[in-house]
């Protein structure tokens, strides 16, 4: 805090600034714009100075890293003891064409994996099924039995590498055939170092791979942390995930609010069962997006950080430090793409790529320059993951913690995203919780209506985008563009179909029935579950078994 | 067409969830006079073709982002031939790469909109088609 002498002498001068410097600039040479906005839209003062924050103070609001509320960092030496873990998003077609590629990145430097499941996977339908017509293998990998899991990791040690697997509703399967390969290659589930996303709030809200209603969901995701705090004490159990509700329109302030208002809803789901906030909330991760204003969006992180940490302390009484920490991964903001002088791209990866760093990630996605054409190409790849490569080792951001601190504009908009966050928690709270503020479509509201008004900034030119907009070239067609081969589904579902006649089917009959006499009652799935997948029975057969038990969700559209 | 609103159908067949674009193309289409009606996720093409006869509609608006637009266009067009429908107009948009939009025409998707597409070119589009 400043001594309100000093404050006076600020503010004073700050008058005198305006009255006569300023004033005489103004009137000389206007400014380009009426008024000034960050990349969410919220207007941007001229000058930030001490008088902006009257109110800081230093220990309370920031403290240093690794100590409560932890805006600095989680970690007290951040990058100079480890670098991020830089961690691409791939899969693509069969099993083996990722496996490939998987061993390429990790042979170009990469230090952790993460996994993208095709469509049919993540909704739990085999590639049989008719809605998987066209589907298979176009945005990730095809997964239908333990077999193919055996073949996507084939060679790669899994007590080696930490590895995320984006899959939601049906993660306790997807986790259960990853506990099977790994003790298949002798590793044991308490080695296991990675991530499931596991987070089916975000799906009704923006991303769309729901499978079962709210309740039944909740109890497979708490599921998913009972177990693992039994036997995978180093897996992240949720990553609880921001980057599809800023991907699907919402500004900065929403990401962070619907974010945090989701993760409330999981501990408080998990406390109902009956688990200790410190047994399970140590492995609660998150998932943020990085757009391309780089200071609001470095702010977002520290706010998030902040606000994660008292919320943990003061509603859920956490004590574990770790309880405290917001982790997180991010990815760069994938809407932010364009078509258009494609390559231009890579700049505005490499700004976000530097606002993750320099708001304290601890994974990090860079998206490639032709992903608003297709799925990357490996060269197109690879220069993403070398953006990473030289903000790690070259820019120099590295080398102190959380540098940004202090700047009187960062921490002014780290605040207000607090404030405006912990507002919107607030109102989620009155309408009774994050699922009520689903079902009355609250939450996608809010979303579908900044969407429309970034659209509409863009098309009436307050908002610029380098190529779209403005600064248009003619070009030709883009070359070189990843095209997943079209026989995938077809081998798929040949595959597919050896497998069950050469499983006993016998025995993937009971473990079905014994999934299915469990799920009427309530216990734990997951060892039901590792049963099964054991024995070869499918995704499918194990989803439709839960389908027919917990129903389906329909999701409800305003516009 | 004097003084009757055009009806249009957007739709997102296939598994995808992406539904930025459907909902802000269906707002823009709305505050531009039309009648929209918005299908949300997971439709199979024969419930599109289905939504599409009852509900009377001009325009049948098609949103992929997954790739399966190759199979899951054509398939909406197939259909509207089998049920006998010629003067319904057929657009589509989302992560389209170029080299697959002569096919698509070629079936008889009339419009191919792709990322960074204005909404009033849209609009033009369809006002130009449905008269």
């Amino acid at each position: 805090m400043l001594e309100k002498e000093e404050l006076k002498k600020i503010k004073k001068s700050r008058e005198k600034w305006e009255s006569n410097d300023l004033k005489s600039t103004l009137e000389r040479f206007p400014e380009r714009k009426e008024k000034f906005v960050t990349g969410s839209g919220k207007e941007v003062a001229r000058l930030y100075a001490p008088d902006n924050l009257e109110e800081f103070n230093y220990i309370k609001d920031l403290n240093f890293p690794g100590e409560y509320p932890y805006t600095r960092g989680v970690q007290s030496t951040m990058y100079r003891g480890r670098l991020w873990t830089m961690r691409q998003y791939a899969g693509f077609g069969t099993a083996e064409e990722s496996n490939k590629r998987y061993k390429y990145l990790l042979d170009q430097g990469q230090t952790g994996l993460s996994v993208a499941f095709d469509l049919p996977t993540q909704i739990g339908y085999d590639s049989d099924h008719t809605m998987s017509s066209g589907e298979v293998g176009k945005v990730g990998v095809a997964i239908d039995s333990l077999k193919d899991m055996e073949i996507l990791f084939n060679g790669i040690p899994l007590d080696k590498v930490s590895t995320s697997m984006t899959i939601n509703a049906p993660a306790t399967v997807l986790l259960a055939m990853y506990i099977a390969v790994a003790e298949k290659q002798g590793i044991s589930p308490d080695k296991l170092n990675g991530t499931i996303q596991n987070d089916v709030l975000k799906e009704y809200i923006a991303r769309g791979t729901y499978i079962f209603p709210p309740a039944p969901s909740m109890r497979l995701i708490t599921n998913i942390f009972e177990y693992c705090f039994r036997e995978m004490p180093l897996w992240n159990t949720i990553s609880i995930s921001g980057y599809h509700i800023r991907e699907a329109g919402s500004t900065a302030i929403q990401e962070v609010a619907f974010t945090l208002a989701d993760g409330v809803a999981y501990v408080d789901a998990a406390i109902k069962i009956g688990l200790k906030v410190d047994d399970f909330a140590p492995r609660l991760s998150f998932f943020f997006n990085a757009h391309n204003d780089l200071l609001e969006e470095l702010a977002k992180f520290r706010a998030a950080r902040r606000l994660w940490a008292k919320i943990m302390k003061e509603r859920f009484g956490a004590k574990n430090k770790k309880s405290l920490m917001l982790r997180f991964h991010t990815q760069t903001a994938g809407c932010t793409l364009t078509a258009q002088q494609a390559d231009n791209n890579i700049v505005r990866v490499t700004i976000q790529a530097l606002a993750a760093v320099l708001g304290g990630t601890q994974s990090l996605h860079t998206n490639s320059r032709d992903e608003a054409l297709a799925l990357p190409a490996e060269d197109s790849v690879r220069i993403a993951l070398r953006t990473q490569q030289v903000l790690a080792y070259e820019s120099g951001v590295t080398e102190t913690v959380d540098p940004l601190a202090g700047s009187y504009y960062v921490e002014n908009l780290t605040n207000k995203i607090e404030e405006k966050a912990l507002e919107y928690i607030e109102k989620i709270d009155k309408l009774g919780g994050v699922t009520q503020a689903i079902e009355k479509g609250f939450i996608q509201w809010e979303i579908q209506n900044s969407a429309y008004q970034y659209q509409k900034d863009i098309e009436e030119g307050k908002r610029i985008v380098v190529g779209v907009n403005k600064f248009k070239i003619k070009e030709g067609s883009p070359k070189g563009l990843l095209k997943v081969n079209p026989e995938v589904g077809r081998r798929q579902v040949e595959e597919l179909k050896k497998l069950k006649e050469g499983r006993d089917n016998h025995k993937v009959k009971n473990n079905l029935k014994s999934l299915e006499k469990a799920a009427k009652t309530d216990v734990n799935l997951m060892p039901l579950i590792l049963d099964c997948v054991k024995s070869y029975a499918t995704l499918g057969e194990i989803c439709d078994v839960l389908r027919s038990i917990f129903g389906e969700y329909k999701e409800s559209v305003k516009l | 067409m004097e003084g009757k609103k055009i009806r249009i159908l957007i739709a997102k067949p296939g598994l995808d969830g992406h539904d930025r674009g459907a909902k802000v193309v269906a707002r823009a289409l709305r505050d531009a006079g039309m009648e929209v009606i918005y299908t949300g996720l997971r439709q199979t093409p024969e419930q599109i073709v289905e939504t599409a006869i009852q509900e009377d509609v001009d325009v049948i608006g098609l949103s992929i982002l997954s790739g399966a637009h190759t199979h899951l266009f054509p398939k909406v067009i197939e259909l509207l031939k089998e049920n006998n429908i010629k003067d319904i107009v057929v657009m589509g948009g989302g992560v389209i790469p170029e080299e697959d939009i002569p096919e698509l025409k070629k079936v008889g998707i009339s419009g191919i909109f792709t990322p960074g597409t204005d909404t009033r070119d849209i609009i033009k589009f369809v006002k130009e088609k449905v008269k």
